[in-house]
């Protein structure tokens, strides 16, 4: 049982297809890597493996996944970070799943948000406000947060942008960690090196598929130069769409 | 004598006691919804909303008389409208919650003028749009305590979506789909409290006791438990002086409520622990780390 399936999937806005026609498997446990360049519909493609974007044709099947089984951390998160809330609080809404609307935060979940925090290196901020940290600190932040979410299939946009090398050491320490639980994990990134070195599986996207297998395989001069030419496409008086049919492999 | 001043008046009278209690019940349910109105960037909302009213009480005048439940029904039925309406096309397409709640509520008010202005307009009418604190009888003050008990109680239910959904509606948005209807119930509850404050503050001043104890309690803490205490505290003092100010001079209760409130907020402007202005000017020398 395949963790993602993309039966023919096209996204975008306003009928303007950002990703089209995707089709695949993704196997559980998988460590995808999403690559292209900007434009590409990275994260277009996340926000529809998330739900919050509805496909415009196909479908996305979470193989018996329920949407709530899904961590996200989006590219620009929308967050208030003047909003008085504590590292701990912000932390800790993470485990929204277990407590719902009600559900107390009890000792047991207490020491659960507290090694989340410790785990991403932020011993100590339990107290700060959220506003008070630097980019990279938030970023721990809610790598934390998607720790706590204990999620089967996590979904990182752009995770290490504007993040100094230490932290996306650590950060990147915990998806392999991730990995090594066995949870399926997806990331939209920029950084070749660290595909090339950290992911078993990549995708290359350009508002469709152009590769998709093995990172090694994939990830070829050839297929970044078809990418960075088919993103320069992009019309805005496009007629409707004729189904061609941009080949694309299962993994 | 300042026995006589501070606290003679409410155990001479009985209508400073009702005022007392009712502006207590007011502080309870209206400052909390104050202080998430300001976290959410939401301020103006309120003073929308209460323009959004206005027309729905002025119908239940015009159709059953100085009747308070009648205009409190009218009211809750105009701003419940423009709330919901005004969220709904917000959530459903790519309007800002602000440019559909203008539309609405602008809508509201013209509705409302012009129903006045064909029916003919009346002096006591005037009076409770503007409110009079000092004229609440038993079942006004029943039903300002059972809408800030309701508040409380919805507010308790809605907490914990609200403040997730106030620092990462886009986090809440994909564990849960709470976020919507907390959104909605809270607006409801602006509008409870706008129509709760109009029989004692008027429909313009209502939301004064919600806004200005939150304003003052975003400068004296950063924890928002705190704040929520601080800010009904606030409504609270501001509330009792308010009416012994009134009582002591001519001036009216309403606007003596605000002013008091607008004082204590100019002083937390000023010296307020968290982003005074005296702070600002003196922070002292900078910490080790």
């Amino acid at each position: 049982m395949a963790a993602l399936h993309f039966h023919n999937v096209t996204l975008g806005y306003d009928r303007h297809p950002a990703v089209h026609h995707l089709s695949g498997e993704v196997a559980p446990g998988a460590l995808v890597a999403v690559i292209g360049p900007n434009g590409a519909g990275k994260s277009t493609l996340l926000r529809g493996i998330v739900g919050i974007l509805k496909p415009l044709d196909g479908s996305i099947h979470l193989g018996g996944l329920d949407a709530r089984d899904i961590a996200y951390l989006p590219q620009s998160a929308e967050i208030d970070r003047s909003f008085p809330i504590s590292v701990f609080d912000f932390v800790g809404t993470g485990l929204w799943r277990g407590t719902g609307l009600f559900g107390g935060i009890g000792k047991v979940a207490r020491d659960k948000i507290l090694r989340a925090i410790a785990s991403v290196g932020l011993n100590g901020f339990e107290n700060r406000p959220i506003g008070t940290l630097s980019g990279g600190q938030m970023q721990r932040v809610l790598f934390a947060r998607v720790l706590l979410q204990n999620a089967r299939l996590i979904v990182l946009d752009e995770p290490f942008n504007a993040i100094d090398s230490k932290t996306t050491t650590d950060l990147l320490a915990l998806v392999k960690h991730w990995h090594g639980e066995g949870r399926t994990v997806l990331a939209a990134l920029h950084d070749m090196e660290m595909v090339r070195n950290h992911f078993t599986e990549t995708l290359v996207l350009a508002r469709g598929p152009v590769a998709w297998g093995p990172t090694a395989e994939v990830l070829t001069p050839e297929n970044l130069m078809v990418a960075m030419r088919m993103c320069e496409a992009f019309d805005d008086t496009a007629a409707a769409c004729a189904a061609d049919d941009i080949s694309s492999r299962a993994a | 004598m300042v026995y006589d001043a501070l606290i003679g008046p409410f155990t001479e009278f009985e209508f400073m006691r009702r005022a007392l209690a009712a502006v207590i019940a007011l502080s309870l349910a209206g400052a909390p919804i104050g202080v998430f109105l300001m976290l959410r960037r939401m301020s103006l909302v309120g003073d929308a909303m209460a323009h959004a009213i206005l027309p729905g009480a002025a119908v239940g005048f015009l159709l059953s008389g100085l009747n308070l439940f009648a205009m409190t029904a009218g009211g809750l039925i105009a701003g419940f409208a423009v709330a919901i309406l005004a969220g709904v096309v917000a959530r459903s397409t790519g309007l800002k919650e602000d440019a559909s709640l203008a539309t609405f509520y602008l809508a509201s008010l013209a509705l409302g003028v012009t129903i006045v202005s064909i029916k003919g307009t009346n002096i006591d009418l005037l009076h409770v749009l503007f409110g009079n604190i000092l004229a609440m009888d038993d079942q006004t003050l029943l039903v300002v305590a059972f809408n800030a008990t309701v508040t409380l109680l919805v507010l308790a239910v809605i907490y914990r979506p609200l403040v997730i959904e106030s620092v990462d509606p886009l986090f809440l948005r994909t564990v849960s789909r709470a976020g919507g209807p907390a959104h909605l119930a809270f607006l409801a509850l602006v509008v409870i409290n706008l129509v709760n404050g109009f029989q004692a503050l008027g429909t313009l001043l209502a939301v004064g006791l919600m806004i200005l104890p939150a304003g003052i309690a975003r400068f004296w803490s950063r924890d928002l438990t705190a704040m929520i205490c601080i800010a009904v505290v606030a409504a609270a003092v501001s509330g009792y002086a308010g009416l012994v100010l009134s009582f002591q001079t001519r001036v009216p209760s309403g606007p003596a409520i605000i002013l008091v409130a607008t004082v204590l907020y100019i002083v937390s402007v000023l010296f307020g622990r968290v982003g005074g202005v005296v702070r600002q000017l003196f922070p002292g020398r900078h910490l080790e780390a």
